[in-house]
């Protein structure tokens, strides 16, 4: 009587699962299994036309990647970026959420529904925005440091100024997610600790050191992860505010991916690019998998900073 | 006194942040209202002399953009629902019915978070070619068909659904599928209605995917078209921003109606000890 009930209900559960886990299987996973061969061929427009002409080149497209300096320039200012971007980020969304946590506030929802508007508008559509607003003469932002005495700075097109300008308008973009993150994580340290410490005579300072930083430690590794990960996966501010330029200053790793891939149709190349990519994001997964114990934990993570990246 | 003072100090820095972080917005709004060329004049105005609707109309009747918008609110739409149920049933499955494998599958599934999507962007383009698709709406709703993380999501949540519930309305004769649907759907409601804010945004505001497979105009996304209209009328500051206006204010209206939901998505999603 029990077996054949159980046999149905698993039955049922298996109608449940199968439909997410097809469209995952077919569109995600083969994919992703198939970048690995293609990155191991010459794949090209010709290829798209006829197969016959779709060669085995082993590891030449990494090896060749590796001699390229434009890749090694879109490396390098992917993590510039990620350097300038990430670090801030962090800080002013622990700043923000500290000060959001302050029990005197007044209109606590009203600045947290500021700090966070900008992390769910369209990227695209304020990386044009500011784009405006960078402008040499009649931006808005060269205006405020006009009054006091700085400038005019070429934000965009100056190859020493565009990646630090798009960096400071990710930061605007960003932080609210990480601040939600952080506000949530010190609204969960226990009260008491608090209160100890306060009839151990700590000051507010002590406190935040001794307390509230130590008990945020496995918040800053997500962040961290999330961040880094996020700054990696750049494309659209460049695209739409530099094209990369000028200089290939703002090249970014996906940029390059796109161009190799969707503009001068080398498929192989640009699969590998994306391979090493996938490992650098890998290697820093790997430090939350070790912190925190399993995928598990890694796996809102590596999901969260752009909604958009969402898969 | 001190405590005053400290509280005058962070209301005042706070409104100065949010000052900033609103600013952008602000002046997208009101440059969009300006007379043609009042943007990009010197000084920069904050407020347009006279405010007009005619980028708006421009827009929407010349340029096609209402085209666009369709497109992104169908397209948005459409993945939003689609992936809603289908990972609600698996969510559930793997929170609440046992199937062999069950957790090796679940375990496989969340390696797919640590592999981002551009790894396999180039191979599922040349099947979406292989099968026709490219240049179809169907190829941008495909990849967003189903989320690991909006399986990951809701079996979270599901797991809290107490089994003598579930066992309750099986003894009074509920099939399986009348159980997923009566009982823990209803009970889901809260993380479904979080999931499907995280997709809907996800999807409006999405770019590189619809970049790659739309070629034709005619089906662009609100955000490829933009990038698109920058080509020519990147000089026509109030035209751009009027389109930046009507691509965000979408995303806007959503967050703030449903502000509870998404700020509790990010706090059960993100901070789990």
């Amino acid at each position: 009587m029990r077996a054949p009930r159980q046999s149905r209900r698993s039955g049922v559960a298996l109608a449940l699962v199968a439909p997410a886990l097809a469209a995952i299987a077919v569109f995600f996973f083969l994919p992703v299994g198939a970048a690995f061969l293609l990155s191991l061929t010459d794949f090209d427009l010709y290829a798209i036309a006829n197969r016959e002409n779709l060669r085995f080149v082993g590891i030449d497209n990494y090896t060749r990647l590796l001699g390229d300096p434009l890749f090694w320039r879109a490396l390098v200012n992917t993590a510039w970026f990620a350097l300038l971007a990430g670090p801030l980020t962090i800080a002013l969304a622990l700043g923000a959420a500290l000060a959001l946590d302050a029990r005197m506030l007044v209109g606590r929802s009203f600045f947290r529904t500021a700090f966070v508007v900008p992390v769910i508008t369209t990227l695209v559509a304020v990386a044009v925005v500011w784009r405006y607003l960078y402008h040499p003469r009649a931006g808005l932002l060269n205006y405020a440091l006009g009054a006091i005495g700085v400038g005019p700075i070429d934000w965009l097109g100056d190859p020493t100024y565009a990646m630090p300008a798009i960096a400071l308008m990710s930061i605007w973009k960003g932080f609210g997610f990480p601040m939600l993150v952080f506000l949530a994580s010190l609204q969960a340290i226990p009260e008491r600790l608090y209160e100890a410490a306060r009839i151990d005579g700590a000051g507010r300072w002590h406190q935040l050191c001794w307390i509230t930083l130590p008990m945020l430690r496995p918040t800053f590794v997500f962040v961290g992860v999330m961040t880094a990960i996020g700054a990696l996966q750049l494309f659209a501010e460049p695209y739409v505010m530099t094209g990369g330029g000028p200089a290939d200053s703002t090249l970014s790793l996906v940029l390059l991916m796109y161009r190799q891939g969707f503009r001068w149709w080398n498929l192989g190349p640009a699969t590998a690019v994306a391979f090493v990519l996938f490992a650098i994001m890998l290697a820093i997964s790997a430090v939350t998998l070790r912190q925190r114990g399993g995928v598990d934990s890694a796996a809102p993570a590596n999901a969260g900073w752009r909604p958009g990246a969402l898969r | 006194m001190k405590r005053a003072l400290g509280s005058v100090a962070l209301h005042a820095v706070l409104l100065f942040g949010a000052g900033i972080a609103l600013l952008p917005l602000v002046w997208m709004i009101a440059a969009s209202l300006m007379p043609a060329g009042e943007a990009s004049a010197y000084p920069p105005r904050l407020l347009p002399s006279a405010p007009t609707l005619q980028h708006y109309r421009e827009l929407w009747l010349r340029l096609d953009v209402a085209r666009a918008f369709a497109n992104s609110l169908g397209l948005a739409l459409a993945i939003t629902a689609v992936s809603l149920f289908l990972n609600s049933m698996a969510g559930y499955a793997f929170a609440k019915l046992s199937f062999r494998g069950r957790d090796r599958i679940f375990r496989g599934l969340l390696t797919a978070l640590v592999i981002p999507a551009q790894v396999g962007m180039l191979p599922l383009f040349l099947l979406l070619h292989e099968m026709g698709l490219i240049d179809t709406y169907a190829a941008v709703v495909i990849p967003g068909l189903a989320s690991v993380f909006g399986i990951f999501l809701v079996r979270q949540y599901a797991l809290s659904i107490p089994d003598s519930l579930l066992d309750a309305a099986r003894v009074d004769g509920a099939s399986e599928l009348r159980v997923y649907w009566s009982i823990a759907l209803p009970i889901l409601r809260p993380v479904l209605v979080t999931l499907a804010i995280f997709t809907f945004l996800g999807a409006w505001n999405d770019f590189l995917w619809p970049l790659i497979v739309l070629a034709d105009s005619d089906k662009y996304t609100l955000p490829v078209a933009l990038a698109n209209l920058l080509g020519e009328h990147a000089q026509d500051t109030e035209l751009m921003m009027a389109g930046a206006v009507l691509t965000v204010v979408p995303t806007i209206l959503v967050f703030l109606v449903l502000q509870r939901h998404y700020v509790s998505g990010i706090v059960s999603g993100g901070v789990k000890e």
